[in-house]
C-alpha cells in the first residue's frame, strides 16, 4: 500500500517534457472552423458585403445621387450599364446599394457592438457578484428598458438634432438590457461551478479568474444573441429613418431605400426587393457565422 | 529527469513556526447561512451550518473529518479556503492569524493551502486544456507561460499521467480518475504546504479510489504535505488519517487519534456511525439501523446536546445543557458528551 502510484508511467524523456507543442484555445477554434464549409461560405459572403461597402467609392459605376426623370425604375441590365437597374428617381441601384451598405452596416453593427460591451460587462459583473450588486444592476437596466426606444429616439433628436451618430443611441440603449440579461444568466450558471472556486482558491486576482475561467464560458451565448440583434438593429434604424430621425432621404440606406421603393412594387417588384435581399443576406450570414463560431468554440463538438 | 523544481528543500523558508507549531489552528469557526423570505428579503431563519468548530492540525499529519451528509464538512473546507466568509472564529496558519491586520492575508494563505473538490468534472474548466488549468495558478502569480506549462507537465508525470498524451486534452476527454489526478496536480502547482481534500475520492470507482489514495500518500511523503481529508467513507478515513474529527450538525462531537476513535469510540454518535458500516460477514448482517431517522434540521437544532433526539442514552441533562468538548493537549481523545463528563449529572457519567 505504501508504494507509489500503482500505475506510475515510465518517466518521459526530456523532449516530451520541454515541448508544449500545442495549439492554444483560439488555435483550436480556427482549426475546427476550417472543417465547417457552411460557416466558411457565409463568412466569405459577409466579408464580401463588408468589403464592397468599404470600397464603394471605387466600385460604384455611377454617382449614387445622380437623378434622372427619364430612366426611372428601369429593370436590371438597362442600357448594359445599369446592371441592377434604377430606382424611383432614376439613380443607379448598384451604386446606391454599395454606398447604402456603408451606412446600413454601421447602423446595424455599431449599436450591437457598443451594447454588447456595456451590457455584457454589466451582466458578467452582476452575475459574478450576485446578491445586492446583481439586484441593483438588473433593476436599473429594467428601468431603462421600460422607456420606449422610439420615443427616446425622438427625444434625443429633438434635443440634440438628428444625424447618424445620435440615431444610434436609441437602439444601443434598447439592446443593453437583453444582452445584460443573457450575460448575467450565463455567468450565474458558471459562477457556481467548482472550477471557478478552484481558480479563486489559487489566490489569483479576481480579474484573471474572470478573464480565463468565466468569460470564455459566457462569450458563446452572448455572441449568438448579439449576432441575431444585428438584423433587428438594421430594421430599427430604417424605421427611425422613415420617421426622419435617422438617415436623411438623399443618403442611400438599405432600410430607407426599402421604404421609398415600396410604392413602386407594382411597377418593378424586382428593384423593390433588392435592398430587402441585401438585408436578408447580411443577417443570415451574420447568424450562420456566429452559429458556426459557437459550435467551433464548444470543445466537445 | 527534470524533476528538481518539485523537490522539497530541507529548510522551507515559509516554515515560520518550526515543527512544534501546528500548521493550522481553528478556533470557534462559525457560519450561519441566512434564509431570506418575504417581500423585503428579511432574514427569516438561519442555518447553523458550522457552529463553533475548533481543531488543530500538526505539520505533516492527516486530519480526517467524517460525518453524515449535511453536517457541515464541506462548509468547513470552503471556510478554511475563505471561499465563503466565516461569521466568526479565528484561523491561525503556522502561527499567523489569517485575514487579520498583523497576520497573513487570505491571498498568501491560499498560496500555501490548496483544495481538491469532490466533483472532478465540474472542478475543471471545460474550455481549457488540462495543462493550462494546472498552470493557471503559477501564471497568475507571474511565472512565464512557457515555464508554467512546463511545470504543469512535470506535475502530470508526478500524478501518473503522460504529459504528451494528456497535457493538451480537454476535461471531457478524460475519465473520472484521470480528472481527479489533474485536480490533484493543479492543487500541487503552487507548491502548497497543506491540501484540503473535500470528498476527493468519494465519486470514484473503488479500484480508481485505491490508486488515487496511494498517489496521495506518496505525494504527502515526497512533498512533506499536510492533509485535511474530508469524507463520509469511514474506512478510507481510517486508512489515510492520523487523527479523526467527527462532526454532527455543525459541531465537533469527537476528536482523537484514528486508532482510538475506531477502537474505542466515546461519543454515542461515533459509535452509531461506526456500527452503520455494512458487515463483511453476511451471517453477521445487521438488520436494524444503529441510528434511526434523519439528522434534525440545522435551522432549529435541538437544545442542549444536538444528538439527544436520536441518542439511546439521552437524559434530562442532555436536552438542557450542551456538553463541551473541552481542551486538552494536541492529540488527546475528546468527546462532547455528558457521559464523558463526571460533573455533568448524567447517571452514566464516568467517574475519574
Amino acid at each position: 500500500m505504501s508504494t507509489a502510484t500503482s500505475d506510475a508511467l515510465p518517466p518521459p524523456d526530456a523532449t516530451e517534457l520541454s515541448l508544449p507543442a500545442q495549439r492554444g484555445y483560439w488555435g483550436n477554434v480556427g482549426y475546427r472552423l476550417r472543417y465547417d464549409p457552411v460557416t466558411l461560405c457565409f463568412g466569405a459572403l459577409l466579408l464580401l458585403i463588408i468589403l464592397s461597402a468599404i470600397c464603394a467609392p471605387w466600385l460604384a459605376p455611377f454617382d449614387p445621387y445622380q437623378e434622372s426623370i427619364i430612366r426611372r425604375l428601369k429593370p436590371p441590365g438597362y442600357q448594359d450599364r445599369y446592371w441592377l437597374g434604377t430606382d424611383e428617381l432614376g439613380r443607379d441601384m448598384l451604386s446606391r446599394l454599395l454606398f447604402g451598405g456603408r451606412i446600413t452596416l454601421t447602423m446595424g453593427i455599431v449599436p450591437v457592438l457598443v451594447a454588447t460591451l456595456i451590457g455584457g460587462s454589466l451582466g458578467v459583473v452582476a452575475g459574478f457578484a450576485g446578491g445586492l450588486v446583481n439586484m441593483i444592476i438588473m433593476r436599473v437596466t429594467d428601468v431603462f428598458y421600460a422607456f420606449p426606444s422610439v420615443l427616446l429616439a425622438v427625444a434625443i433628436s429633438g434635443a440634440m438634432g438628428g444625424g447618424g451618430g445620435k440615431g444610434m443611441m436609441a437602439p444601443t440603449r434598447g439592446f443593453i438590457r437583453p444582452l445584460c440579461r443573457v450575460a448575467e444568466t450565463a455567468t450565474t450558471q458558471v459562477r457556481n461551478l467548482d472550477f471557478v472556486d478552484a481558480a479563486r482558491a489559487t489566490g489569483a486576482p479576481l480579474r484573471l479568474v474572470l478573464w480565463h475561467h468565466v468569460l470564455g464560458n459566457v462569450l458563446g451565448p452572448v455572441l449568438i444573441y448579439a449576432s441575431s440583434l444585428v438584423s433587428v438593429s438594421i430594421i430599427l434604424a430604417s424605421g427611425l429613418s422613415f420617421l426622419g430621425l435617422g438617415v436623411k432621404p438623399p443618403e442611400p440606406d438599405w432600410g430607407l431605400m426599402l421604404n421609398a421603393l415600396r410604392q413602386a412594387i407594382y411597377v418593378n417588384p424586382l428593384i423593390c426587393a433588392m435592398p430587402g435581399i441585401m438585408i436578408l443576406l447580411t443577417s443570415i450570414s451574420m447568424n450562420m457565422v456566429s452559429d458556426g463560431l459557437r459550435a467551433a468554440m464548444d470543445v466537445r463538438s | 529527469m527534470v524533476m528538481t523544481s518539485f523537490g522539497v528543500e530541507e529548510n522551507d523558508a515559509r516554515d515560520r513556526g518550526g515543527p512544534a507549531q501546528p500548521l493550522l489552528i481553528v478556533n470557534g469557526l462559525k457560519k450561519h447561512f441566512a434564509i431570506r423570505g418575504g417581500v423585503l428579503g428579511r432574514v427569516s431563519a438561519r442555518v447553523r451550518a458550522v457552529d463553533g468548530v475548533s481543531f488543530s492540525v500538526r505539520k505533516g499529519e492527516t486530519l480526517g473529518i467524517v460525518g453524515e451528509s449535511g453536517c457541515g464538512k464541506s462548509t468547513v473546507a470552503r471556510l478554511l479556503m475563505r471561499l465563503i466568509v466565516p461569521d466568526g472564529g479565528e484561523q491561525i496558519f503556522d502561527g499567523e492569524a489569517v485575514g487579520e491586520p498583523r497576520g497573513i492575508t487570505v491571498a498568501e494563505m491560499r498560496r500555501q493551502v490548496q483544495m481538491v473538490f469532490q466533483d472532478s468534472a465540474s472542478s475543471l474548466n471545460p474550455r481549457m486544456p488540462v495543462q493550462n488549468s494546472i498552470a493557471f495558478g503559477p501564471i497568475a502569480f507571474g511565472t512565464p507561460k512557457e515555464e508554467a506549462i512546463g511545470m504543469a507537465r512535470e506535475l502530470l508525470v508526478k500524478v501518473g499521467l503522460n504529459p504528451a498524451l494528456f497535457g493538451g486534452r480537454y476535461p471531457h476527454e478524460l475519465s473520472g480518475g484521470q480528472k481527479q489526478r489533474i485536480n490533484i496536480a493543479r492543487a500541487l502547482a503552487l507548491k502548497p504546504r497543506m491540501i484540503i481534500l473535500d470528498e476527493a475520492v468519494s465519486a470514484l470507482d473503488k479500484s480508481v479510489e485505491a490508486q488515487v489514495l496511494n498517489l496521495l500518500q506518496a505525494l504527502k511523503r515526497d512533498l512533506k504535505l499536510t492533509y485535511i481529508f474530508i469524507s463520509h467513507d469511514l474506512g478510507v478515513v481510517r486508512w489515510i488519517s492520523d487523527r479523526v474529527l467527527v462532526m454532527y450538525l455543525g459541531e465537533v462531537v469527537e476528536i482523537g487519534p484514528a486508532d482510538a476513535i475506531y477502537n474505542a469510540p466515546k461519543h454515542p454518535y461515533t459509535r452509531a456511525l461506526l456500527a452503520s458500516r455494512p458487515a463483511l460477514d453476511p451471517d453477521n448482517r445487521r438488520e436494524e439501523a444503529p441510528v434511526s431517522g434523519d439528522p434534525p434540521n440545522p435551522i432549529n437544532p435541538p437544545s442542549g446536546c444536538r444528538f439527544h433526539t436520536r441518542c439511546a442514552h439521552a437524559e434530562a441533562v442532555c436536552s438542557a445543557q450542551a456538553p463541551r468538548l473541552g481542551h486538552a493537549d494536541h492529540g488527546a481523545h475528546l468527546a462532547a458528551c455528558h457521559v464523558e463528563d463526571a460533573a455533568s449529572g448524567h447517571s452514566q457519567a464516568v467517574r475519574h
